[in-house]
């Protein structure tokens, strides 16, 4: 079982991306399981067809201890199968806290376990490494993968770097890896190449170009992932490509974070040569 | 082959012994260390470091923050409900551990022996505590009808951001009681005495100076910084009132919050604890007009000296005459009943390592009972009270302490009254009488030695080189003391026993400490593996 955190800026396309792959996977003939890590709950909504989960924290509370697999698991999209780990509203309580919560209870509850023929999980986590909880399916071996979302932006590579950190700090005890970074085209100058060269410096690759199309927005709206919606469309052999890529890929390292004038400069080079 | 355990105290060099001590720590450490310990001299002016962040792993004695909020400053108002906002042991562990004790008054609320927690779970912690904070005090409203509520936020609950304010001022409005919220979380600042200041803030902006009743005496005091460890409060109170001084509120032992939001209106405000309660002193005068008076009322010298103090502020030839009159009376007594103590006691010596004045105020009384103070130091106070006032204007603020508010309190619109014209109040303080604290260090012997915020291995050095007769300072050092074969007294909680302020306390003090010295079990104190080898080796051919 091959078990992969993807993370990124807020905003990049995580979710979407993930699902997407998750959905390429599961046409390979892959079994899959996401594990939304994200608060609000939307990780595995195209997976899905709507916000029809459960949240774990949420049957947890109503539940009390009394809580099956089944309750907070639900089969999706070419028989994925989804969890929303949920938690508190914007501005409340410690959904860090509730993601640990949320994942012991999935283990204690026999999710991992061998019986349940996983080939990949799949963790879907909210914004930047912000505290200890979000870190949590980096540590202690939880994911043994990681895949940085990013684009061409500033702020987006900035992100992606200090993902890297966090990755980098976890490396050394928990075995954690990092398997590449997504460039989820912003349709900036010169984006592919900046990028490529930007995971060339972090010790990694990219390990994919997705170009930028409305299909996937097209799809979103009407809660299916693109390979779900428009199965012979372009946008659709791209994630399915992606989905190749990361089952075939062997380069898994410690990555090396750059320092920010490092970083500016990439920028600099990469963005004005234009 | 026996050894004694302990070599009787032989001649130490401080100098020398101080050196010896640092020496044993990491150069950084050791730095850091010298700065908090000096061998007094007072043919020059000396200064310590304190109130800095403890070296981690140096086992210190101090607590947090919630510990100086709740457990001292708050706690003893009984007849509020006190919640703990937090998981269940920060509030069953502090409960009534500090034996601030209180008499309920006609109303007969007393919730002091209660322990009320909101008990917060891993759920509270994800999804906010703010929904179980609001069902807590509604729950203790419904259930105590008390005069008023206080909240005290625990780290968590600082950590995950729980807006306590927001939610007292929320219930006070539904419930129509006061609700004090207190940001205590226990990591802020750098010992309890942060915890302190926070508790004054609130309890100033909140509660004093809400019930404008007056006083019906011309001599009402406050009496801030008391808190009725074992009774103390009651003694003084005693005191005072055969003077014909009205104790108008105490802050904090045997504490009413009916007493503190009236507390404006007295002629004066004393100060026993420098340490936890300036705040609040210096608060009053700039808002209300209260000057107040540094006073120490352990000790039948000390005692006597303070109410003296009292009567020089007051300038009242009947209430001079009255004052005498009862000092000559109780001191006459205690001198009786502490005779045959003395005379068991003097020349033994002393260490005392505890709290923020209590390591000062003792030395009084050890005094009269001719015990020597070799050594001491506080856990958790400034460089003030070692020191003295007159070094504020100097101290450097840090980032530790500007974590902490500080409030800008100016004179009230309507309330400000000075208890003094300005011509008398200025030399008053010029005399040192009002608004000031000298510090300990002038009461400590030459050759003596002052140690902040001790750590274990220092404490351990200091017994088995100085081998005093007594130590005095808390809990967490007790036991270790007393496996030395040297008697230990709580000065926290005074281990049960007390009071020991005023005439009458410190008599039982002299015959606590008396029992303690010459209990026969010290002689028994020693391990097993000093009697006999725990290793036995043969050779072998």
């Amino acid at each position: 079982m091959r078990k992969i955190a993807i993370y990124g800026k807020g905003g990049i396309g995580k979710s979407t991306t993930t699902q997407n792959t998750v959905a390429g996977l599961a046409e390979m003939g892959k079994r899959v399981m996401v594990v939304g890590c994200d608060p609000k709950a939307d990780s595995t909504r195209l997976l899905l067809g709507g916000l029809a989960q459960r949240s774990v924290l949420d049957t947890l509370r109503e539940e009390g201890e009394d809580v099956d697999l089944e309750d907070i698991r639900k089969e999706g999209f070419g028989g994925t199968l989804c969890v929303e780990s949920g938690g508190p509203e914007p501005g409340v309580g410690c959904a860090g806290r509730g993601i640990i919560t949320s994942i012991n209870m999935l283990e204690q509850l026999g999710a991992y376990e061998d019986d349940e023929e996983l080939d990949y999980v799949f963790y879907d986590v909210l914004g930047d490494v912000v505290c200890g909880g979000f870190a949590m399916p980096i540590r202690e071996g939880k994911a043994r993968e990681i895949y940085i979302v990013c684009s061409g932006e500033m702020m987006a590579m900035y992100a992606a770097n200090n993902i890297c950190k966090g990755v980098r700090k976890f490396a050394e005890s928990g075995g954690v890896r990092v398997g590449g970074l997504i460039c989820n085209s912003r349709n900036v100058d010169n984006e592919e190449a900046m990028i490529r060269e930007f995971a060339k410096r972090l010790g990694t690759q990219m390990i994919y170009f997705l170009p930028r199309d409305n299909m996937v927005q097209r799809a979103e709206i009407n809660r299916k992932t693109v390979i779900d919606y428009a199965p012979d469309c372009e946008q659709a052999a791209h994630y399915r490509n992606l989905a190749k890529n990361i089952d075939e890929n062997d380069l898994f390292v410690i990555p090396t974070p750059l320092d920010t004038d490092q970083l500016e400069s990439l920028l600099m080079e990469y963005g004005i040569l234009n | 082959m026996s050894k004694s355990r302990i070599p009787t105290a032989p001649a130490v060099d401080p100098e020398e012994f101080v050196e010896e001590l640092v020496r044993r720590y990491p150069a950084k450490v050791a730095k850091k260390r010298r700065r908090h310990i000096l061998v007094r001299d007072p043919s020059e002016p000396q200064s310590i470091e304190a109130n800095v962040r403890t070296v981690p792993g140096i086992i210190t004695q101090r607590g947090c923050c919630y510990a100086g909020c709740k457990g001292v400053v708050i706690g003893p108002i009984g007849d509020m409900v006190h919640i703990t906002h937090g998981p269940i042991g920060c509030g069953y562990y502090s409960w009534l551990t500090r034996r601030n004790l209180f008499r309920p008054r006609a109303d007969g609320a007393n919730f002091l022996h209660y322990c009320f927690s909101t008990d917060m779970q891993e759920e509270d912690i994800i999804f906010g505590g703010e929904k179980k904070l609001r069902e807590a005090i509604r729950e203790a409203v419904e259930l105590f009808r008390p005069k008023a509520v206080s909240v005290h936020a625990t780290c968590p609950v600082g950590l995950i951001g729980d807006d306590v304010q927001a939610v007292a001022r929320e219930m006070e409005e539904e419930l129509g009681v006061p609700v004090l919220a207190f940001h205590c979380e226990g990591y802020k600042g750098v010992s309890q005495s942060a915890g302190h200041h926070i508790a004054n803030n609130n309890l100033f902006k909140a509660a004093v100076g809400r019930d404008d009743l007056e006083p019906s005496s011309p001599f009402a005091v406050n009496i801030l910084g008391e808190y009725n460890i074992g009774g103390d409060a009651w003694e003084i109170e005693r005191v005072l009132e055969r003077c014909g001084i009205r104790v108008w509120a105490v802050f904090s032992g045997n504490g009413s919050i009916d007493d503190i939001r009236r507390a404006h209106t007295a002629q004066l405000n004393l100060v026993m604890c420098h340490r936890s309660i300036n705040y609040m002193a210096e608060m009053m005068e700039k808002a209300y007009g209260i000057p107040w008076v540094k006073v120490n009322f352990i000790g039948v010298r000390a005692m006597a000296k303070s109410l003296r103090k009292i009567v020089a502020y007051f300038e009242d030839p009947d209430l001079s005459e009255r004052v005498e009159r009862v000092i000559a009376d109780e001191v006459e007594r205690a001198e009786r009943d502490l005779a045959p103590y003395r005379e068991r006691l003097a020349g033994k010596t002393v260490v005392l390592f505890v709290g923020g004045s209590r390591a000062h105020h003792y030395q009084d009384l050890f005094r009269d009972l001719g015990m020597r103070t070799i050594a001491a130091g506080y856990e958790f106070a400034h460089r003030d009270d070692y020191e003295g006032r007159h070094i504020l204007p100097t101290l450097k603020m840090d980032a530790d302490s500007r974590n902490i508010e500080e409030l800008k309190v100016g004179p009230h619109p309507e309330k400000y009254r000075p208890r003094l014209p300005a011509e008398r109040a200025e030399e008053l303080r010029r005399a040192g009488l009002i608004d000031h604290y000298e510090g300990m260090l002038p009461d400590m012997e030459p050759g003596s030695l002052v140690i902040d915020d001790i750590s274990h291995l220092e404490l351990e050095m200091l017994i088995k080189r100085y081998r005093p007769d007594l130590v005095c300072s808390g809990i967490k050092d007790k036991y270790v003391i007393e496996k030395f074969g040297v008697p230990s007294k709580q000065l926290h909680n005074y281990d049960y026993r007390g009071p020991y302020a005023g005439f009458r306390g410190a008599v039982n003090f002299a015959r606590d400490i008396d029992s303690m010295i010459h209990s026969p079990v010290w002689k028994l104190v020693r391990p097993p593996w000093e009697k006999e080898p725990c290793l036995r080796a043969e050779l072998t051919a």
